[in-house]
């Protein structure tokens, strides 16, 4: 079902707008046009729907008219031409008051910088539009309550945002959106402001959130990854115009433009990527010197794996796994002689990612990575390669 | 040959007069009621005992300002104690009387006039410059027409003393409510907040700290202009000062100013309590 759909909208910033259509008809560009009319273009024909359930995410630089975009969405800016029609009403239509209690009914927001009311209390910040709806005092608390549980912020209800992390105030502002069951929520570079690690923390509990809310999200966004993470269908843009709009997946293997091609590459991060920044530490080695059959078998299951890497003189020796170890061990072996195999696969800490795909082997056990003084400092599995890149790319974003 | 000459003062004497002639009637009529209501004040606060009210004043502001420590509890007891000691005690309490009368009207005027001007573009425009006018037109001036409105007497003290004041009540709300970040606004609309309920939930409760300091302001401008007034008849220090200047008294006046500069601290360190923001 088909949940919010924009048709030709257009936001031109300045007295007369009319005007400066009829140059954006005549192919101008958006600075030509604020050269000479000193009229600022927002977004130049926008066109796209949003299904029930489904995560868009609008994408682009800064300045490239998304966040108008999104605010023409709820009318936070009036639209200059077309219509943005949500659950079958035409917004667009809807005078102050009408917009007022559709906004109410239909929309949850969540901001960049979280704007979060500093003089209010977690639980006030979160009630704050259940109060403005007039919801009995008891059943707002409660609803607040419970979206400040799902957002995992219990225990910090009197708080106030002054004394929260980013993290913990973006939240916040997901919580006093989810607490006013809209079913639509915007979210304005919700995570921008966030730093890596907690950005894909929050990313990962949207997603989580997303899969028993069900909700209609339409999330802005500049950062690619986060868009391909989010997003059902993804729609680029440039100087106010959508530029292509579909699946991650078509945007990355077919992208529509130079720009956008551009924009694509920058993902493909895997050539600078070494081996150093998808490996994993291992979680435990086994030592030749004074390990036998058993000991190595009780290190493996501390760790939950069926093999494990076994040093020798501080260096990496080879690896044994845990049927060998088991056979050894009913044989009565003392050491790891002769389970010890040495066709696992090595590599330099400086090794390209992506050329690390090729190394993957059948074998049930992962790469080894050693330094350049021969350490050994890490494994990578098909996981930690995969996950490691789609991480990596973020913090270089 | 004689140059023209613009008649400007003539003008502002002929509209006051014209006010004068056919609404004075009821300003009168509000000073009689208005001056009774002072005297049962003062009456009403002479009738404790000196030594109780200072002792209640001296908690009171020990209790306001305790976060800050025993210094300005202390200040009250001693500087209201010296004020009863120097046998002032009865102007000060009108002088009091005066300033919270005077601050609590121009509040009730500048608060919403403030919240007037943050909100509208063209009130801005047109109010901003009237209150330069009022700020700059020195405080005098303004006691001359308040006598034949009001008569001689602590109304038309009342009078040109919120015109002196209100000013910056009026400015600092506009202040304080424009300087509500944007995005909490925004975010305020987004929550569908009706106008009034955006301005009770959010501008007004962020703007307080502006607002306050200007509140603050405003009662120190009136305590001053209140002291100028005794020469159109507001008792009080301002009086005893009024008193010693024609007598040559300069003891007598310094007692009285000395008194005036207490009451001033205690009001200025009592406020800023109230204006400080929260962590």
């Amino acid at each position: 079902m088909e949940k919010i759909r924009v048709e030709n909208l257009y936001k031109i910033f300045g007295p007369d707008p009319e005007n400066v259509m009829e140059m954006i008809s005549r192919g101008e560009t958006k600075d030509r046009i604020m050269e000479q009319t000193g009229h600022g273009v927002g977004v130049v024909d926008a066109n796209f729907h949003v299904n029930q359930g489904e995560t868009v995410v609008i994408m682009g630089l800064s300045g490239s008219g998304k966040s108008t975009l999104i605010r023409c969405v709820n009318r936070l800016i009036d639209p200059s031409f077309g219509k943005v029609i949500v659950n079958g009403k035409d917004v667009t239509a809807l005078s102050r008051e009408e917009l007022r209690q559709f906004r109410q009914e239909h929309f949850g927001m969540v901001f960049q910088n979280f704007a979060l009311f500093p003089h209010r209390t977690v639980i006030t910040n979160v009630e704050f539009g259940l109060e403005v709806k007039q919801m009995e005092k008891e059943q707002r608390f409660k609803a607040a309550m419970s979206a400040i549980e799902q957002v995992g912020l219990k225990g910090w209800e009197n708080s106030y945002p002054a004394q929260l992390s980013g993290g913990m105030q973006q939240r916040v502002g997901l919580a006093r959106a989810l607490a006013l069951d809209a079913d639509i929520m915007l979210m304005d570079e919700a995570f921008s402001a966030l730093d890596p690690l907690i950005r894909r923390d929050m990313q990962d509990e949207l997603l989580s959130l997303q899969e028993k809310l069900k909700k209609t999200i339409l999330f802005v966004s500049h950062d690619l990854d986060e868009a391909i993470k989010l997003g059902d269908r993804i729609i680029l843009m440039k100087d106010g115009i959508i530029v292509q709009e579909g699946t991650a997946e078509d945007i990355l293997t077919n992208p529509a433009n130079d720009y956008v091609a551009r924009f694509v590459e920058d993902v493909d991060m895997s050539k600078i990527i070494t081996a150093e920044n998808v490996m994993l530490k291992p979680l435990e080695v086994s030592f030749y010197e004074t390990d036998g059959p058993k000991t190595a078998m009780r290190r493996m299951a501390s760790t939950g794996s069926d093999y494990i890497f076994v040093k020798k003189d501080w260096k990496l020796s080879g690896v044994v796994t845990i049927d060998d170890a088991a056979k050894a061990r009913k044989a009565g072996d003392m050491n790891l002689d002769n389970i010890i195999r040495q066709d696992h696969v090595t590599v330099s800490t400086d090794k390209p990612a992506n050329e690390l795909f090729e190394l993957m082997t059948d074998k049930p056990y992962p790469i080894a990575v050693l330094d350049p003084e021969n350490k050994f400092v890490g494994v990578i599995t098909k996981t930690s390669l995969l996950t490691g890149l789609a991480e990596t790319n973020q913090g270089a974003q | 040959m004689e140059v023209y000459k613009l008649p400007v003062g003539k003008t502002i004497e002929n509209s006051i007069d014209f006010f004068v002639e056919n609404f004075s009637f009821i300003t009168k009529s509000i000073s009689h009621f208005t001056e009774a209501g002072i005297d049962l004040i003062v009456s009403a606060i002479m009738f404790f005992p000196p030594w109780l009210l200072i002792l209640l004043a001296s908690g009171a502001t020990f209790a306001a300002t305790r976060k800050k420590g025993y210094g300005v509890g202390i200040f009250t007891l001693a500087g209201l104690t010296l004020i009863w000691n120097m046998r002032l005690w009865e102007p000060a309490v009108s002088t009091i009387a005066l300033v919270v009368i005077a601050t609590l009207i121009s509040m009730c005027i500048g608060l919403p006039l403030g919240i007037l001007a943050a909100l509208n573009n063209t009130f801005y425009r047109i109010v901003m410059p009237v209150l330069d006018f009022m700020q700059t037109m020195p405080a005098f001036v303004y006691l001359i027409p308040a006598i034949p409105f009001f008569g001689l007497g602590p109304v038309a003290a009342i009078f040109s003393t919120v015109i002196f004041s209100v000013p910056p009540s009026i400015r600092l709300t506009c202040l304080g409510i424009k300087q509500v970040p944007a995005e909490l606004v925004e975010a305020a609309d987004a929550f569908a907040c009706t106008k009034w309920q955006k301005l009770v939930k959010l501008q007004v409760p962020i703007a307080t700290p502006t607002i306050m300091a200007g509140l603050n302001q405003t009662i120190m401008l009136a305590l001053s202009m209140v002291v100028i007034a005794a020469m159109i008849g507001a008792k009080g220090l301002g009086g005893e000062v009024w008193k010693a200047i024609q007598r040559l008294q300069p003891g007598k006046g310094f007692e009285a100013g000395i008194g005036i500069v207490i009451i001033a601290i205690i009001l200025d360190r009592v406020m800023q309590q109230f204006g400080e923001k929260r962590d």
